[in-house]
């Protein structure tokens, strides 16, 4: 069934014969085991050890505000790391995720601008454009053959270099106009930008489409068609297809919803600050892809969850913020956060290995 | 076969029927306020022509890709290069033994002159050495202060980053600032860190440094609002860029910090957030002078054999401070991009 995906060995082991074999590996294992052989499980206790290591070593961590402003830097890169995840399960790679968020807001950005249109004109044909792009990743992945690492590192780079170039063609400069002006605007903010005011701690609109989100992922992977395609085309392609996958639509449409993704934070990025520098972006879709890895998902496809990216983002916005909380020498910054994230992998491969040997 | 075509326009249909309604609602959908249309056209000044020969000056920097900084040095360049007659080759890359195969490829095209950053003095040595062989003419520009007549090269146009750093800092204390902290965008850039070493050297009260990602403006924000709370003490934020600052503004709200904002560098947003008083004030070096005195001191040097300068000293753009008293004055060419 659904559960199918989440491979334990110690449980699916046939039962071997012998005589000596009353030592309890058949029968079923204690629930808090078979608990933490779930790969959401390993990184939920590894980002909640990162999280229990900032309260004591950064104070103003424990303040409400702080909370909300970590989760807030989960989130940009939480909502992306979903359906970069999605891909994962499927079996491919966007590396083209990172500038395909800038490439949405500039395009809503400067074609609102140029044109003075009401912005949501830009923001409906900036969705057009990303989602145009994730097909465009997918088709030619499907098509082709290529790996998807070759495929989106090539639109990686064409994307990188449409974005300056176009802007600078269209705005004489390298960074969009400023659109917080327009028609259309604030209305647009609301939607992508906002913050509510709970218990006197701001708290950004973007929180919450992050768990609605993972919420809906979830819910697809775990109780939909469509979610068992996923892992069936990621898991192994052409027995996918001989059992009737439908391998072509099922990774194409991932690549898009990467796109409607990269839309969705570009969005933010325009209403949150007005303007898009169009340099931005390189280097995100490894942050994206760590988020989705930490999370528990198989850089080969075929394994993982919707919620473990969700506690991997978790992880990264909590120790690029905690470390400046706890006031550690800035130099060491890098260092200090691929250490904590290479340790909570670890507490994530180690608590699954415990779990599942027995 | 017939079944197939008809089914895909069937699929089509939808697709056609939004694309149709999209055309049509486009027309009913502009916008009544801000917008191209709201910005008179103001081009550039344009000045006559020099009738001296054509020569051809190549331009290399250590820009990253989409660098607002320099996209203002190139328009300066290119202004001068119009002006004078020139074709002006631009190429860039951070990466310092990039850039002096770049200063290769521009000796080896028997340029009529180069006009190149030093942001990695040693790393250019040699080139630059191959460049004078060929009896080509080098200015430098920008970085390296300390190193340009070393290296033999004609003259510089640019600022000392400590410099500016440390008119920043005294700057500070006039205004009575006790704790700063000073935003990097792009850990271990040199001169990036000489700003902020120049604010140490003369601000009184205590600076810290504070890494950002410069490449994701929302954990930019996230990052300098963790500082803020993190600290209440910080009473200035001071950013090393002009988009940096205006994300700041956003972070002292989140954080509810009383904080005030200076910056390095210009652009047009900034302007007007210096205007409206929500940023104090910003350190300007003047890139686009840089870039157009470079250029055209080559054509000065061809033409007429002269060097700013003297070859002793260099020729410095800045810094100038940009704040309430003088910003009306400077907005009009930010909104250009050209300061």
């Amino acid at each position: 069934m659904s559960m199918t995906q989440h491979a334990e060995p110690a449980v699916t082991s046939p039962p071997a014969p012998g005589p000596k074999e009353t030592d309890g590996r058949t029968s079923e294992r204690p629930l808090a085991l078979r608990l933490l052989a779930r790969p959401e499980i390993g990184v939920f206790l590894g980002a909640a050890a990162v999280y229990v290591f900032f309260l004591i070593a950064a104070p103003p961590v424990r303040d409400g505000a702080s909370m909300a402003n970590i989760l807030y830097s989960s989130s940009t890169i939480g909502i992306m790391a979903l359906p970069v995840a999605l891909l994962m399960i499927g079996g491919e790679f966007d590396l083209s995720a990172g500038v395909a968020v800038i490439t949405s807001a500039l395009t809503a950005s400067m074609l609102s601008y140029q044109l003075t249109m009401n912005v949501w004109v830009g923001v409906i044909v900036a969705l057009l454009v990303s989602l145009g792009i994730g097909f465009l990743n997918g088709w030619m992945v499907v098509k082709t053959g290529l790996p998807s690492f070759l495929v989106t590192l090539g639109s990686f780079l064409i994307l990188q270099g449409v974005n300056l170039a176009v802007t600078k063609l269209v705005t004489g400069n390298v960074a969009t106009d400023d659109i917080s002006n327009m028609d259309g605007f604030d209305q647009a903010k609301k939607i992508f930008a906002t913050s509510f005011d709970i218990g006197g701690v701001n708290v950004k609109i973007t929180i919450f489409y992050w768990l609605v989100f993972a919420a809906i992922a979830t819910w697809v992977l775990l109780r939909t068609k469509y979610g068992n395609w996923i892992f069936a085309v990621g898991g192994n392609k052409d027995s996918a297809r001989a059992v009737g996958v439908p391998v072509a639509f099922t990774k194409i449409s991932l690549f898009m919803l990467v796109g409607f993704g990269a839309w969705f934070v570009g969005m933010h990025q325009l209403f949150t600050f007005n303007t898009v520098q169009s340099g931005e972006g390189v280097g995100q879709e490894l942050i994206y892809i760590s988020a989705a890895v930490i999370g528990g998902c198989l850089l080969t496809g075929g394994a993982g969850s919707a919620i473990g990216p969700v506690f991997g983002a978790f992880m990264f916005g909590m120790v690029q913020q905690g470390i400046v909380y706890a006031g550690w020498n800035p130099d060491w910054f890098k260092a200090f956060l691929g250490v904590m994230l290479l340790g909570a992998v670890l507490i994530n491969l180690w608590v699954q290995r415990t779990a599942t040997r027995r | 076969m017939d079944r197939s075509t008809y089914s895909r326009s069937r699929r089509m249909a939808p697709f056609v029927a939004v694309a149709a309604a999209a055309a049509l609602t486009l027309a009913g959908c502009s916008s009544s306020s801000g917008g191209k249309k709201s910005t008179e056209d103001s081009s550039g000044a344009s000045a006559g022509k020099a009738s001296t020969p054509r020569m051809t000056v190549a331009l290399v920097t250590h820009q990253a890709p989409g660098d607002t900084f320099w996209d203002i040095v190139r328009k300066g360049a290119q202004a001068a290069a119009d002006k004078d007659n020139i074709k002006l080759i631009y190429s860039a890359d951070p990466n310092a033994g990039n850039q002096s195969n770049l200063v290769q490829n521009a000796i080896d095209q028997k340029v009529d002159g180069i006009a190149v950053t030093l942001a990695k003095p040693d790393a250019l040595k040699d080139v630059i050495g191959k460049a004078k062989t060929a009896n080509i003419p080098v200015v430098g520009l920008n970085s390296g202060l300390s190193d340009w007549k070393k290296l033999g090269l004609l003259e510089f146009f640019g600022q000392d980053e400590t410099v500016a750093g440390q008119a920043l800092g005294n700057k500070l204390n006039s205004i009575g600032a006790k704790k700063a902290v000073c935003v990097i965008q792009e850990q271990g850039n040199i001169g990036l860190t000489q700003r902020c070493d120049g604010v140490k050297k003369t601000f009184t009260g205590t600076v810290e440094t504070l890494n950002v990602n410069g490449t994701d403006m929302p954990s930019v924000k996230s990052t300098i609002t963790a500082k803020l709370t993190q600290d209440k003490a910080i009473d200035y934020v001071v950013t090393l860029g002009a988009p940096f600052a205006l994300t700041a503004v956003q972070s002292v709200s989140d954080a509810g910090s009383k904080a005030k904002i200076a910056t390095f560098d210009l652009n047009k947003d900034l302007t007007t957030a210096i205007s409206k008083g929500t940023i104090q004030f910003a350190v300007d070096q003047q890139p686009y002078l840089q870039g157009y005195l470079a250029v055209d001191s080559l054509w000065l040097y061809k033409n007429n054999g002269n060097y700013s300068g003297g070859g002793e000293q260099p020729v410095l753009t800045g810094p100038a401070f940009v704040d309430k008293t003088n910003v009306a004055a400077v907005a009009k060419y930010a909104a250009n991009g050209t300061r």
